[in-house]
C-alpha cells in the first residue's frame, strides 16, 4: 500500500489531480456546516449579479439565488450521484463478470451476448430510454447512467476473470474442497480487485459527465435542486448576456471530471504490474555501457568474451548478473555454457550483442572482441549491421520469437533484405533454400504457412532457418531445445551439429542440460551465481569435473538406465546476485568449503582447463600436475 | 489387496470449434480408452511427450475433467465427487507450475490451512499443530506461513504444494510434472523429499513426467503414452533398456546421454500426426521403420509381452 502510494505521488499530474480532488471533496463534505446562504431561496430583485458583488462571491442566477451555495450544494450532489452510479456499476458489472468468466461455456455465452445487446445501443439513447421508461428524476438518472455503464465493467472483469479462473490455483482451491461460491469471493476476487479498481478510477469521470448530462437535458435533478447539470441546463438562456452562470458551474465540471482522470490515470499506472514492470519505459536499441575498465584488444577467435561484467540497476538494489565472465570460441568450435536458473548465461549472451534491455542493464566492465573489434561500446550502427548477419542468435521459444501474423517466408526475407540488397524472386528463392536446409520437408509450400501452422519442432527449425540467414560466423543459442519435446531435440540437435561441420559456424550454446552439452559442445563453461567456475573442453570437465559445483551439478541429474535410486541433491539455494558474497558464492552449500573460501577466489589455469576453486577435486591437480 | 486407482477404458475426447447451438466441428481424442491399475504403495510413473493426453488422463482422476466414457475406481470404490470433502480426502493433485498454483493474494498460512479447514473440518488450534508437522515433513521452515507465494523460489513453492497436498491426508497423490519447472539441483531435492514422504505416510504415487530418466528413477513401474494411448507398459528397470515398442525405444533413444555420440534417432523431418485429422490404425505408424500395411489399418491392443510388460504393437521389438 506504501509503495502504492509512493508509485502513484511519482506522478507529478496524478499527484496534482489528487490533491484537487481531495480539496473538491472536502469542501463538498464540509457544505453543510459552511455558512453558506440558502441554495434555493430565490429573490427575483438581485438576479444575475456579477461575480464578486457584496454579499454573493460567484453572483446570483436567473432566480437571484446565490450561484456560490448553489455550486457547492450541486457538487456534493454530482459527486455523490457519480459515484454511487460508478459503484453500483462496478459492483453489478464485476458480478455478472466474474461469474460469466467463471463458469464460462454457455452461462458466459448466454450473460455475453445480453451484455452486448446491451452496448449495442448507442449509451446516451440507452440512459434517455431507460429515464424515460422510469420516469425524471435524479434517482432514476442514477440507475440509467449505472446500467448503461455495466457492460463495461462486465467485459473487462470478464476478461480478467477468464484468465484467472484456468490458474492452477484455482483446481487446487476446488481439490482442497472449496465450492464455487468460495472459490469465486476467496480465490478470483481478490485476484480481479485491481482491476476492478482500475476501471472504476477512470470511469468515474464520465459518470459524472452522463449524470450532468441528464441533469441538463431536464431529466435528472428537478428544480429547485441544484446539481451541475441542471445549473447548466438553466443557464442556458443566458448564456449571452450572463455567462457567468454557465461559466462557473462548466469550470467546476472540468475540475472535478479532469482531476478524476488524472488521478484516474495514475492509479492505473501504479496498479497495472505490466506497467510497474517498465513496459512503458522504451527500452535503448543496445544496452547502456559504463565501463569501469576494457580490456585491450585486439582478440582472439571468432568471439573473445574478456572480463565482461553486466548489472541490473533496479532502484537502490544492483543485480551483479554476470561478473568477470571471459569466454573465447574458435571458428567451428561449439563452446557450452551450462548453468542453473539466474546464474547469468542468458544474461552473457544478451551483452555480446548489447541486447539486454537498458534501463535496468548496464554492462559495467569488460569486453566483447569480434573480428578484432570491441562490440561493448561500440556504435549502434556497428551492432546493428552485426546483428543477425555476422552474429545471430536463437531463442528458446520459437512461438515469441517469430511474427504470428507474417509468414515464415516473408520472414526470412527480410531477415536478408535488411543487410543486404536482394531482389524479390531471389530473396523468396533463397527462403526455400534455407528451409531445405534445416530440412523442412515440401519447403515450398511451408515458405507461405504462419508461425501458427507448424508444431514446435518446425518452428524452431524456422528460427535456426533466420539464424543461417546471412552466413553469420557466430551463433548464439539460447536453450534453443529446451521448449522441445526429447525426439524433437534430438533432430534439432543434429541438425545444429552438421550445419556446423558443413560450414564452420561457431555456436554459443546455453543450455542447462549435461547431456545436450556432451553431444554437442567441444568445450564448456560452467557458470554458478554470475560466474564462471570452471571451464574446459567437455570430455575432460564430464569426466572429471575439478569444480565441486559441477560435480554436485552432475550427480542431481538423473541418467536413463540407472534404475530406481535416490538422487543427490545439493543441499539450499543459489544466492541471489543482488547479494553475492565475497568470496565463493558457493561455499555456503559446499562441504570442502573451508574459512579461505571467503575471501574472493580467482580462476586458476592449466593448459586447456581452468577451475574457481581452492579446493577442487582430486582429478584436476593430477590432471595439472 | 485392492488396487489403489483402477481406469477401465476411461477416454476424454474434446469438441472443437463449438457453436453456440448445434453439434461441435470436429473431435480431439486427447485420452483414448485407457485401463490401466495402480497398486496399494506404488509409484506408477507415466511418460509421454506434450501433447500425449498424460495431464488430461490425470486431470480425469481428480475429477477436474469429466470423463468421456470410462470408469474410475479409487481404493474400491466408483468414483464419487458429489461431496467434495469426502473425494478431496482420498485423493490430491501437485501441480506443474509450483508458483501459478499458489494463489498470489493468499499468505501461505491461509493456503495450507484451506484443506485443513474444508475437507477435515479442524478447529485453530488443531490446525497449528497440524500444519507443524506438514511443515517440518516437507522440510519448510513455520516463520514462511505469514508470507506471501511471489516471495519463494521455485523449489520452496513446490513444496508449500506437496505440503497443501498432504494437508488433505489422501493416500493417493497425482504428481503432474512436479520436477519440470524446477532446476537440477532443486529437482533432486524434491524428488528426494517425495521418496521419503511416500516411505513414511506410505502413499501410492501417480507420477507424470516427460522426463524419462526422472521417471525411471522413481517409479515402480512405468506407463508411456503416445497420441492419448498407453502403448507399453512395464517394469521401470525393464521399459528403457529392453522397450518391446518402437516408440519406447525412439524416446529412449531422444534422450541426451552423457557418452552417447550425437545421432538422429529418427528419419529426418517427420512430423506428428494431425490430432484432427487422424489417420486409422496405430497413430505411430507414420513414424515407424517396422510399420507395415497393417498398422495402417488395424489400431494394436496392448498385448503382454513379457511376465510384466505389455505394448500395443502389431511387430513389437525384440
Amino acid at each position: 500500500m506504501i509503495a502504492f502510494m509512493k508509485l502513484l505521488a511519482r506522478n507529478r499530474l496524478a499527484l496534482a489531480g489528487g490533491i484537487v480532488l481531495s480539496l473538491v471533496v472536502l469542501v463538498a463534505l464540509l457544505v453543510p456546516v459552511l455558512p453558506l446562504k440558502p441554495p434555493d431561496v430565490t429573490n427575483t430583485a438581485e438576479r444575475f449579479h456579477r461575480p464578486f458583488t457584496e454579499g454573493h462571491l460567484l453572483g446570483t442566477d436567473h432566480l437571484g439565488r446565490d450561484l456560490l451555495s448553489r455550486l457547492l450544494w450541486g457538487t456534493r450532489l454530482s459527486l455523490a450521484v457519480g459515484t454511487a452510479a460508478a459503484v453500483i456499476a462496478a459492483v453489478i458489472g464485476s458480478a455478472v463478470g466474474i461469474v460469466a468468466g467463471y463458469f464460462g461455456g454457455r452461462t458466459d455465452n448466454v450473460i455475453m451476448r445480453g451484455v452486448d445487446m446491451l452496448m449495442a445501443f448507442p449509451y446516451i439513447l440507452l440512459a434517455l430510454a431507460i429515464v424515460a421508461a422510469l420516469g425524471t428524476g435524479l434517482l432514476n438518472a442514477l440507475i440509467a447512467v449505472a446500467a448503461v455503464n455495466i457492460p463495461f465493467f462486465a467485459r473487462n472483469i470478464r476478461g480478467v476473470t477468464v484468465g484467472i479462473a484456468h490458474k492452477e490455483f484455482v483446481d487446487a482451491a476446488r481439490l482442497a474442497g472449496m465450492g464455487h461460491a468460495r472459490i469465486l469471493l476467496q480465490e478470483i476476487l481478490p485476484n480481479v480487485v485491481p482491476v476492478i479498481v482500475i476501471a472504476m478510477s477512470t470511469t468515474i469521470g464520465w459518470m459524472i459527465l452522463e449524470t450532468a448530462g441528464l441533469s441538463f437535458l431536464g431529466l435528472g435533478s428537478q428544480p429547485p435542486q441544484a446539481d451541475l447539470g441542471s445549473m447548466l441546463g438553466e443557464a442556458r438562456s443566458a448564456l449571452i448576456t450572463s455567462p457567468h452562470t454557465s461559466v462557473v458551474p462548466g469550470l467546476m465540471i472540468f475540475i472535478i471530471v479532469m482531476s478524476i482522470n488524472l488521478l484516474g490515470d495514475g492509479v492505473r499506472d501504479a496498479l497495472d504490474p505490466r506497467l510497474r514492470s517498465g513496459a512503458l519505459t522504451r527500452p535503448q536499441p543496445a544496452t547502456t555501457v559504463q565501463r569501469a575498465f576494457a580490456p585491450e584488444g585486439p582478440g582472439r577467435g571468432t568471439l573473445d568474451v574478456r572480463d565482461l561484467e553486466t548489472q541490473f540497476h533496479v532502484g537502490p538494489r544492483i543485480y551483479r548478473a554476470v561478473n568477470e565472465v571471459s569466454l573465447q570460441v574458435a571458428p567451428g568450435e561449439c563452446l557450452g555454457i551450462i548453468g542453473e536458473s539466474g546464474c547469468g548465461k542468458s544474461v552473457t549472451a544478451l551483452s555480446i550483442m548489447g541486447l539486454v534491455s537498458s534501463p535496468p542493464g548496464v554492462i559495467t566492465g569488460g569486453a566483447v572482441f569480434h573480428d578484432g573489434q570491441d562490440l561493448i561500446g561500440a556504435p549502434y550502427d556497428t551492432l546493428r549491421r552485426l546483428r543477425g548477419d555476422k552474429v545471430a542468435y536463437i531463442f528458446q521459444d520459437p512461438l515469441a520469437t517469430l511474427h504470428p501474423l507474417t509468414r515464415i517466408g516473408e520472414q526470412l526475407a527480410e531477415a536478408i533484405r535488411v543487410h543486404h540488397a536482394v531482389p524479390k524472386a531471389e530473396l523468396r528463392r533463397r527462403a526455400i533454400e534455407l528451409l531445405k536446409d534445416v530440412r523442412i520437408p515440401n519447403a515450398e509450400a511451408r515458405v507461405d504457412n504462419f508461425p501458427h501452422e507448424l508444431s514446435g519442432g518446425m518452428r524452431q527449425r524456422v528460427g535456426i532457418a533466420m539464424a543461417l540467414a546471412n552466413e553469420p560466423e557466430l551463433i548464439i543459442a539460447d536453450e534453443p531445445t529446451t521448449a522441445l519435446d526429447v525426439t524433437v531435440q534430438a533432430q534439432i540437435l543434429s541438425l545444429l551439429d552438421d550445419l556446423r561441420r558443413d560450414r564452420g559456424l561457431a555456436i554459443l550454446f546455453i543450455t542447462h542440460d549435461f547431456g545436450v552439452v556432451a553431444q554437442l559442445c567441444d568445450r564448456v563453461a560452467v557458470m554458478y551465481a554470475g560466474r564462471v567456475v570452471e571451464e574446459g573442453p567437455t570430455g575432460d570437465i564430464l569426466e572429471r569435473p575439478a569444480h565441486p559445483y559441477t560435480k554436485r551439478l552432475m550427480a542431481c541429474v538423473p541418467e536413463l538406465g540407472g534404475g530406481r535410486r535416490d538422487l543427490a541433491a545439493i543441499p539450499g539455494l543459489p544466492p541471489a546476485v543482488d547479494q553475492l558474497p565475497m568470496g565463493c558464492a558457493f561455499a555456503p552449500r559446499c562441504d570442502k568449503a573451508a574459512k579461505a573460501c571467503t575471501a574472493p577466489v580467482d580462476l586458476t589455469r592449466s593448459d586447456k582447463r581452468s577451475v574457481r576453486c581452492l579446493f577442487p577435486e582430486d582429478a584436476i591437480e593430477r590432471h595439472s600436475a | 489387496m485392492t488396487a489403489a486407482l483402477r481406469l477401465t477404458d476411461l477416454s476424454k475426447t474434446f469438441p472443437v470449434g463449438k457453436p453456440l447451438l448445434g453439434p461441435p466441428k470436429a473431435h480431439v481424442r486427447a485420452v483414448r480408452p485407457v485401463t490401466l491399475e495402480v497398486q496399494t504403495g506404488e509409484t506408477l510413473g507415466i511418460v509421454g511427450e506434450s501433447g500425449c493426453g498424460k495431464s488430461t488422463l490425470a486431470r480425469m482422476l481428480v475429477g477436474l475433467q469429466r470423463p468421456t466414457t470410462g470408469q474410475i475406481e479409487i481404493e474400491g470404490r466408483a468414483f464419487d465427487n458429489a461431496d467434495p470433502a469426502a473425494f478431496g480426502r482420498m485423493i490430491q493433485y501437485v501441480f506443474q507450475d509450483p508458483i501459478s498454483s499458489l494463489n498470489p493474494r493468499k499468505s501461505i498460512r491461509r493456503i495450507v490451512e484451506t484443506p485443513l479447514v474444508r475437507l477435515h473440518s479442524m478447529g485453530s488450534s488443531e490446525r497449528t499443530a497440524r500444519i507443524a508437522e506438514i511443515f517440518a515433513s516437507v522440510n519448510l521452515r513455520e516463520e514462511f506461513l505469514d508470507r506471501f507465494p511471489h516471495e519463494f523460489s521455485g523449489g520452496q513453492a513446490q513444496r508449500i504444494g506437496i505440503a497443501r497436498a498432504l494437508a488433505a491426508n489422501a493416500r493417493i497423490l497425482v504428481l503432474d510434472e512436479p520436477v519440470s519447472a524446477l532446476d537440477v539441483s532443486v529437482q533432486a531435492q524434491v524428488l528426494n523429499l517425495l521418496a521419503r514422504l511416500k516411505r513414511e505416510f506410505n502413499l501410492t504415487y501417480l507420477f507424470i513426467s516427460h522426463d524419462l530418466a526422472v521417471v525411471e528413477a522413481v517409479s515402480d513401474r512405468v506407463a508411456v503414452m503416445y497420441f492419448g494411448a498407453v502403448v507399453e507398459i512395464g517394469t521401470a528397470e525393464r521399459i528403457f533398456t529392453a522397450p518391446r515398442h518402437p516408440y519406447t525405444k525412439l524416446l529412449a533413444g531422444s534422450a541426451p546421454v552423457v557418452g552417447r555420440p550425437l545421432t538422429p534417432p529418427e528419419a529426418k523431418g517427420t512430423e506428428l500426426p494431425d490430432p484432427l485429422n487422424q489417420p486409422p490404425g496405430c497413430a505411430f505408424a507414420p513414424r515407424c521403420t517396422r510399420a507395415t500395411e497393417l498398422c495402417q489399418r488395424e489400431e494394436p491392443r496392448l498385448k503382454r509381452m513379457e511376465d510384466d510388460q505389455l505394448a500395443a504393437c502389431h511387430h513389437p521389438v525384440d
